[in-house]
């Protein structure tokens, strides 16, 4: 950015639900117990806080139009300024981006921010929804789904770099493994590479163990000034860059085996972090990685592997948990579940607990002090990055 | 360990059932207002023709068109037929449809940059009259189009696109 | 401590129907006049903040489709789900922040392309608590209508004579969608929608598109009609119609509160020269106008009667026409209000100019079956 910020931020506090496939709660009670756990990992009350962020998916999910006037009271937003940043699937940590300058704008002091999805109330299955972010003239009555994009991006990854399904399979491998230590996991499970290649083909080159579900789920942190989590906070993660890059909506006129989406948002984040060498001064990474591919594809783009070679280092180890970049140690959206919005959110809140050291089981080996969490959306168009350190 | 306490209750998709649920059917219709760059497009399409638009400035010939270059964020209007063909930049073979259902015949969809426009420049559609296997990035594609008095000046005007003989 | 500025806005005419032209086209246009308002080029903008809500547009993930019309392509951009005041609190925390010197903030509105609007206002409702009356939800506007009158003891023809007001206040407004010469007992004999609440007394949709940028200190300087923005707000009051305080608007309330300290108001009816409060429905424009403490409470009606608010009066409201006059385009609207105060500040506001406006006040409310609502302070610079 260039110019001088007015004052540092950091997140104090951050909470999770479980993530389901079909949740019991509505939408306003799961961001209620994402809203109070971080309140209370944050140690602060409820009338401590000053403003709320909430971010959340399309409203076609939960089945209400302004879904966030819907969900206020849940998201703790009564008699509070109360505002919703939208880019998709860069929501989550978007979300964080937004809860950055809400306080670095020096109008607040403290900012919650919360994370929601309730996909399973579409009928007959949420997948359907997908069809109405494709142009409406243009794409959709070619019966477009979802997949087809990701399978198109997938492929041409693959086709360009010469890589085979099994370098990517390990992706699933890694995550989902990983995600047997996350409480909050929906489908953790141990699978091997041929287990993920012999899965269902969804749509070529798409396998199904290669794909996250849908989920519901809800997540939050507390975000405040340094004066604040000076006070309360005993080892605050300071937010020490922030970058988000939205590309043309004409995604056929684009190449897309790299993001480049995701570069020039990282670029702004590291710019602002002062970080000039990524791939030492990273410690830990979570990429989004709503499908296996996209956690490789997400990894060249943040500048932690050349372009094509991230599914070599991942065969290394380089991104295991005891590896020297570990990459998506919480599980990823493959192990613990993909709500949408509170995905990112999910792998915002693993940093905060790995850099502090609270991860338990999933606590990575080298030690951590700046770690970068991404997610992506739209149509292969949004990155939101931040890098967070202590 | 964090997170400890998550809470949350899952439902299996009886429990779904057995739920106590809401039910409402959403009346959502639109009319969308096509413009003037994708009237011409599909006017095209009705035509038996694809529609592309040159800017002036950059030089590059985009589809579909638009009434401005995203990039030289200039207005432009300089509209160009393309031939039909083009090649498959990527493609997939899907076996779900839109709403989650299977199906034994998959469809192919694939990004087909188009002869005439710029490179890397293409369209979404689907291919035809190709078994899945041939399929192949880089492949010779042409435009199937419907019979004259089926098309209606939409992006399904075009059936298919089928490999080059 | 003024920190951050408007240097340009684009507007379309608003219009009942648009179908000349894509909702790209029509943004584009909006655009591109606003940075030829401003000086500057799309290279210049830092951060682009677009307001938008899917199902207006009938489109999942709007903001897929916000970069390329405003020229935002490989750039920092987000949508805010929320109303045009709201997006630009967005873009001005942000230059806020230190970290960004110019932001572009986009609205539009292609209502005529929503066939089944009411539906849409439905699917606002709780699905559980609220949808089941199966009514058109101004329902939810009668009540609070209701609630305003049996409180204030205003008769009828007192929100007749709003319509009427600010009809005729859009005749000397470009790009007012709906100018009209009306007569209070023609509104008073339209269809009733949810009584007391008439037909007549609703604002009427239109297409449209408006664009403002917003840019700080060092760049303001450069630029000859910057205006300053004073205070800004944005609050949600209650979030479902069980715990409404009928008859108030609390999150107006919230805003002005925390606007009017911003700025070093003390004593708005003196020291605003003009006010664009949201007037969608009368009865709102009135709980408006008392939660800026422009009126009593519920004196608000007794106040227009006697001229307060015309255009000679103590404090001119609406002299763009509002919702009712310009057309109610949800987000868009209370940017195309922002941009006419913009015009009046700067002295350019044509036939409509008032004299010397030092001080607008611009406010907005996302509408049923929301509370929650943004106000800014705009004052004279340089």
């Amino acid at each position: 950015m260039g110019l001088k910020l007015r004052r540092k931020v950091a997140v104090i506090g951050a909470g999770l639900t479980k993530f389901m496939r079909r949740a019991l709660e509505t939408g306003r009670e799961l961001s209620f117990y994402a809203a109070r756990q971080a309140l209370d990992s944050a140690g602060l009350r409820f009338k401590d806080i000053e403003s709320v962020v909430i971010s959340t998916a399309p409203d076609a999910f939960d089945g209400v139009h302004m879904k966030t006037e819907w969900l206020a009271d849940g998201c703790g937003s009564f008699h509070r300024p109360y505002l919703r940043g939208y880019v998709g699937g860069g929501s989550g940590v978007f979300a964080l981006i937004q809860g950055w300058y809400m306080v670095a704008s020096g109008m607040f002091d403290t900012c919650l921010v919360v994370a929601e999805e309730k996909m399973s109330s579409c009928q007959p299955h949420p997948q359907g929804a997908f069809n109405t972010i494709f142009d409406h003239t243009l794409e959709r009555d070619l019966g477009v789904n979802l997949l087809w994009i990701f399978a198109l991006e997938m492929n041409r990854y693959m086709q360009v770099h010469k890589l085979g399904l099994e370098e990517i399979a390990l992706v699933s491998v890694k995550n989902k493994k990983n995600a047997l230590d996350h409480p909050s996991a929906q489908i953790p499970k141990a699978v091997t590479v041929e287990e993920v290649l012999a899965s269902e083909v969804m749509a070529w080159p798409v396998h199904r163990l290669m794909v996250s579900p849908t989920t519901d789920g809800a997540g939050a942190v507390v975000m405040a000034s340094e004066d604040v989590a000076r006070r309360v906070c005993d080892k605050p993660v300071w937010v020490e860059g922030v970058g988000w890059c939205l590309d043309s909506a004409f995604w056929t006129n684009r190449d897309l085996y790299y993001p480049d989406y995701v570069e020039k948002a990282a670029k702004m984040a590291y710019e602002m972090a002062g970080i000039t060498d990524p791939r030492r001064e990273i410690h830990i990474a979570e990429p989004y990685d709503p499908f296996a591919y996209k956690e490789l594809h997400h990894l060249e783009g943040l500048g932690l592997a050349d372009r094509g070679q991230a599914p070599k280092l991942l065969a290394k180890g380089f991104f295991d948990r005891d590896g020297d970049l570990p990459s998506c140690p919480s599980g990823g959206l493959l192990g613990v579940g993909n709500p949408i919005a509170a995905a990112g959110m999910m792998k915002c809140c693993e940093l905060f607990w790995q850099l502090r050291g609270e991860a338990g089981k999933r606590q990575v080996s080298r030690p951590v002090k700046r770690g970068v969490a991404q997610a992506w959306g739209d149509l292969m168009q949004v990155g939101t990055v931040i890098v967070l350190g202590v | 360990m964090k997170p400890d306490n998550v809470r949350g209750k899952n439902l299996d998709k009886k429990g779904f059932e057995e739920a106590t649920r809401v039910k409402y059917d959403l009346k959502a219709e639109y009319a969308y207002d096509m413009g003037y760059a994708v009237s011409r497009y599909l006017m095209g399409l009705k035509a038996g023709k694809i529609v592309g638009i040159k800017c002036h400035k950059c030089g590059r010939i985009l589809v579909p068109p638009r009434a401005f270059c995203e990039q030289c964020y200039v207005p432009i209007d300089d509209f160009v037929e393309l031939s039909g063909r083009g090649r498959v930049n990527t493609f997939s073979i899907s076996y779900v449809k839109w709403d989650a259902s299977r199906v034994e015949k998959p469809e192919i969809p694939a990004v087909i940059e188009l002869e005439g426009a710029s490179p890397g420049v293409g369209i979404l559609h689907v291919l035809g009259e190709v078994d899945p296997k041939d399929v192949h990035v880089g492949m010779e594609v042409e435009a199937v189009f419907k019979e004259e008095q089926d098309r209606k000046g939409e992006i399904t005007d075009i059936l298919y696109f089928r490999p080059v003989k | 401590m003024k920190d951050v500025f408007i240097i340009g806005v684009g507007v379309v005419p608003a219009r009942p129907l648009s179908p000349e032209v894509s909702y790209r086209e029509l943004i584009f246009e909006a655009a591109i006049k606003a940075y030829e308002d401003a000086g500057i080029t799309n290279k210049d903008v830092e951060t682009f903040v677009a307001a938008s809500e899917d199902f207006n547009e009938g489109v999942s993930i709007f903001d897929e489709y916000v970069p390329d019309q405003i020229g935002a392509v490989l750039k920092p951009v987000h949508t805010i789900g929320g109303d045009g005041l709201m997006a630009l609190s967005a873009a001005y925390l942000q230059i806020a922040t230190g970290g960004f010197r110019i932001a572009f903030v986009e609205s539009h509105s292609k209502l005529s392309n929503l066939l089944t609007q009411e539906h849409i206002e439905e699917f606002a409702l709780d699905p559980i608590y609220f949808r089941n009356t199966r009514l058109d939800p101004k329902f939810l506007a009668g009540l609070d209508m209701q609630s305003y009158m049996a409180r204030s003891f205003a008769p009828c023809d007192a929100f007749a004579n709003v319509v009427c007001a600010h009809r005729k206040n859009a005749m000397k407004n470009p790009v007012a969608g709906y100018p009209a010469w009306l007569t209070p007992e023609g509104v008073l004999a339209t269809k009733p929608v949810a009584t007391p609440l008439l037909d007549g007394m609703c604002a009427k949709p239109a297409d449209g598109a408006c664009c403002v940028i917003l840019a700080n200190r060092d760049v303001a300087e450069a630029c000859k009609r910057a205006v300053a923005i004073d205070g800004i707000a944005f609050y949600t009051a209650e979030p479902h119609p069980d715990t409404w305080k009928w008859g108030y608007a609390i999150y107006a309330e919230l805003c002005a509160k925390k606007a009017y300290k911003m700025a070093g108001i003390e004593s708005p009816e003196s020291e605003v020269d003009l006010v664009e409060a949201d007037d969608r429905f009368p009865h709102k424009f009135f709980e408006h106008l008392e939660a800026l403490r422009l009126s009593k409470p519920f004196e608000g009606y007794k106040d227009f009667a006697n001229g307060k608010f015309s255009k000679k009066g103590q404090v001119p409201a609406n002299l763009s026409g509002g919702h009712l006059g310009i057309g109610m385009m949800h987000e868009a609207t209370c940017l195309y209000q922002l941009a006419f105060a913009v015009k009046q500040l700067r002295g350019e506001a044509g036939e409509a100019q008032l004299g010397k406006v030092d001080c607008a006040v611009v406010q907005s409310w996302r509408g049923l079956p929301t509370q929650t609502g943004a106000l800014a302070v705009l004052r004279r610079w340089g």
